[in-house]
């Protein structure tokens, strides 16, 4: 059996809103609601809701011999919840066919994985927690956010009872190895690595509309062709991408549902593949060798590592700053603190103060609410300094009521001393 | 006394100290009774007009069929130079000219010469013609107009001066808020230093806003020194609104720097004075604001230090966001590497805030109630503001008195000054 695997993300980020010095202390709504609420109305329209129903339909078509899965952030669902209830409403639809599998990320679509382990392992829990309700299945594969893998992350994730893990099939750690096997981590092998395909996963999301590629355009009857190519004793092709690319990334203009649409038809009429979901190609295949990635990859830019949220000193502040308080934040149990701690921790905002502009300066712009990294920054550590307050205040209550406690403890020890 | 002025910009379309400091100067020169005329590039139709007769260059018509007008032109023509240049330039505007330049270029041939002339009164690409055109104008509004005396601000209204000068055969005042030696460091643009030399050469009197300009005046101008007068620079008296109205959000004691964020201003020694404060005690805020070619730099350079937790900055301040700046501040710093006077520093002073200037600035020269530093001295920068944020005695004085000081420094007293140069010339 050859698998072609799909696994879709989906995210969308709480954009800040332009958070003045003079609001520190002041006004503690650090979101823009309002575009929040467009930009998720307007990806909904042009990509969620019609790429969800052609995804039904071809389900429905094709029985269980289609399968596709999906990640949604966090962020993301809360989103959907509070915008676009439509959304949700037709991923469950999905989830219903059983067709469809939903891995586990970060809660929050966060950097934690490098920089806190309880902080991670708590968000992953919650974003388990949160698909189980949502969707009535448990999820059993990981996939961490943009990708970002390392043997100690992956030591991490098995621990926690995963079985599977999605990361990047980059070239500077596969080297001559092909990305269409099952890998192990180098720590713990019975954690199984699922490696994205990323040449023709990307000849989809990010050539598939590019006039200047010598393959453009690129039809479905080209596509199974190269999958033809791949040498038979090849187990599968893993195809991971934004779900954004549907739509939004590549317009509807181009072709892209048309060609998603014809896809399991020439599949299944010129290969001998099946779609199936990571779960499925975990339990399917033996894992051929560990792979050693001593240093964290991503699935983002040319580098295919951190750059593009950590590393530069505007990052790096604010990254450290932000995880500097977590043991205060930990011990606070206001609603609206522990939500806006999630939602801060959001890889996009480090994604927004990224300096590096050559390659890939065109992704990076999207959805960018910023004209500058310099912006981005300055907004982003005003909206922590405000939040720091409050973990402060939040932490020195706890403190004054532990006094409290004690004290009453002290009196009423004596007393029965007495 | 009738005097006819010469101004690039007048409240509230200002971008910095010239603006303010014109205004309040005619003001004070109307309190004894001088009359002025006032000759803007572009007048927007808001400026407060109590103390002067606006007249906006753009809405005059010229043509230049008359021969009288090509008479004026060609004594105007000798400082027609390279048109390149952007010399003081308001950080907000550096953008929208550099996307203009290209649209402009052919345009402007014509415009100059044509029968009306709509001047940006901003400091774009194309200054050097609107100074042109300016001092054109100039010569037909002094031929029209009666006066006794000529008064032209900073080098752009130099021409306009030096012309009105020859048709009217009235003396001229030329007045330094700033020179081109502190605008580009060394680097100096030859076309702006040649107008200001030849402004300050052609002028009966040059007033300088502080005797640090005075002296560069004389080393770097060769300007006679009998000729040149320091009136120092003053300040308006607040409308007092209750000054505590504004209350601070945080809890921590506040330090701010507002003002341009360029290489004049030393905005990096600020920020590593913050550092070195911060490291010993981290319940201080630092805020900078303004914005400028060194802005991200500057960024850039507070998160490398690590200390962006407390070091915000806040962008270019209008208006009233000025004022409830200093509300909140309990330390004001000016470090500035030059400043031929510094009028920031005194309206900090006028809502109640302590000072750290640096010697470097003219206004150091008046203010007795200021801590004064070396702008490079890092550490007795550190140490100046350290002391106003822990030691209250220090502040509290500070505070007292150097708020009697500020209200004492009137532009009525100022004006007393610029009106005996008046009286010398005519």
């Amino acid at each position: 059996m050859r698998s072609i695997c799909f696994y879709f993300q989906v995210h969308q980020p709480f954009r800040l809103r332009t958070y003045r010095f003079f609001d520190i202390g002041k006004d503690h709504n650090y979101f823009d609601d309002y575009n929040n609420q467009a930009i998720m109305r307007r990806v909904a329209d042009k990509c969620y809701l019609p790429m969800n129903n052609l995804l039904l339909n071809l389900i429905n078509e094709y029985g269980t011999a289609f399968k596709v899965s999906f990640s949604i952030s966090g962020t993301a669902l809360d989103q959907f919840e509070q915008y676009t209830p439509d959304v949700l409403e037709s991923f469950k639809k999905l989830a219903e066919t059983g067709c469809v599998e939903f891995l586990t990320e970060t809660y929050s679509h966060s950097l934690s994985s490098l920089k806190n382990k309880e902080e991670f392992v708590k968000q992953v829990e919650s974003h388990k927690k949160k698909i189980e309700e949502l969707f009535g299945v448990k999820p059993k594969t990981f996939r961490n956010t943009e990708l970002i893998y390392s043997d100690g992350i992956g030591e991490m994730v098995a621990e926690m009872g995963f079985k599977t893990m999605l990361t990047e099939g980059a070239k500077h750690v596969l080297g001559w190895k092909s990305p269409n096997f099952i890998y192990c981590n180098a720590i713990n092998p019975k954690l199984k690595l699922l490696l994205k395909n990323f040449r023709i996963s990307d000849d989809i999301a990010f050539r598939f509309s590019q006039q200047s590629w010598d393959e453009w355009p690129l039809t479905t009857e080209k596509f199974v062709g190269w999958l033809n190519q791949i040498d038979p004793a090849q187990e599968v092709v893993n195809l991971f991408m934004d779900y954004e690319t549907f739509g939004e990334h590549q317009w509807v203009e181009t072709g892209i549902f048309e060609f998603m649409k014809n896809l399991p038809r020439m599949v299944f009429e010129r290969t001998n593949f099946t779609f199936n979901t990571p779960q499925e190609v975990s339990e399917n295949l033996q894992p051929v060798s560990a792979i050693h990635v001593p240093y964290p990859i991503s699935w983002a830019d040319e580098e295919r590592d951190l750059t593009a949220w950590l590393g530069n000193d505007l990052q790096d502040e604010a990254f450290d700053s932000l995880y500097s308080i977590y043991e205060k934040v930990k011990y606070c149990d206001d609603e609206q603190i522990r939500r806006d701690w999630k939602y801060l921790q959001t890889s996009d905002h480090f994604y927004y103060m990224c300096t590096k502009w050559f390659s890939d300066g065109d992704v990076h712009k999207y959805f960018n609410p910023y004209g500058t990294p310099y912006e981005a920054f300055i907004n982003f550590m005003n909206i922590l300094s405000d939040f720091i307050i409050r973990v402060d205040k939040c932490s020195e209550s706890k403190e004054i009521n532990l006094e409290k406690i004690k004290e009453k403890a002290a009196k009423l020890s004596s007393e029965i001393g007495k | 006394m009738k005097v006819l002025m010469f101004g690039w910009e007048f409240p509230p379309h200002i971008t910095g100290g010239l603006g303010t400091a014109c205004f309040g100067l005619t003001k004070g020169l109307t309190k004894h009774g001088t009359e002025i005329i006032f000759v803007v590039p572009k007048a927007y139709g808001d400026e407060n007009q109590e103390s002067v007769n606006l007249v906006n260059a753009s809405d005059i018509t010229v043509d230049y069929e008359d021969t009288t007008y090509q008479e004026y032109w060609n004594r105007i023509t000798y400082m027609e130079i390279g048109s390149n240049l952007i010399p003081y330039v308001g950080p907000e505007e550096f953008k929208h000219i550099v996307e203009q330049n290209e649209i402009d270029s052919i345009e402007k041939e014509k415009s100059v010469l044509s029968k009306k002339f709509t001047f940006s009164g901003k400091y774009g690409k194309d200054l050097m013609d609107e100074v042109s055109r300016y001092a054109l104008i100039s010569s037909a509004v002094a031929a029209n107009s009666s006066f006794d005396v000529i008064h032209a601000h900073d080098w752009l209204t130099y021409p306009a001066g030096i012309a009105a000068k020859s048709v009217s055969g009235k003396p001229l005042v030329v007045h330094l808020h700033a020179t081109e030696f502190d605008r580009s460091g060394e680097n100096i643009n030859q076309s702006v230093y040649d107008i200001e030399r030849k402004g300050m050469e052609e002028a009966d009197k040059v007033i300088t806003v502080s005797n640090l300009t005075r002296k560069l005046v004389i080393e770097k101008y060769g300007i006679d020194p009998k000729k040149i007068v320091t009136v120092h620079n003053a300040v308006e008296p607040i409308i007092n609104k209750g000054s505590s109205g504004e209350k601070k959000n945080v809890n921590e004691k506040i330090v701010s720097f507002v003002g341009r964020i360029t290489f004049q201003k030393g905005p990096e020694y600020f920020i590593e004075a913050a550092k070195k404060i911060l490291d010993v005690d981290n319940s201080v805020r630092f805020v900078m604001a303004g914005s400028g070619d060194m802005l991200n730099k500057m960024i850039s350079r507070v998160a490398h230090l690590r200390i962006a937790k407390n070091f915000h900055f806040a962008g270019f301040l209008k208006g009233d966001d000025v004022n409830k700046m200093f509300l909140m501040s309990d330390v004001f710093v000016m470090p500035s590497v030059s400043e031929p006077f510094g009028i920031v520093p005194l309206e900090a002073m006028r809502s109640n805030v302590p000072v750290v200037i640096s010697k470097q600035s003219g206004v150091s020269e008046i203010l007795i109630h200021a801590l004064k530093v070396d702008f490079w001295d890092i550490d007795a920068l550190a140490d100046s503001i350290y002391g106003l944020l822990h030691y209250n005695a220090l502040s509290k004085v500070f505070r007292k008195f150097g708020k009697e000081e500020v209200d004492n420094l009137k532009w009525e007293n100022a004006a007393v000054k610029v009106n005996d140069v008046y009286r010398s010339v005519i």
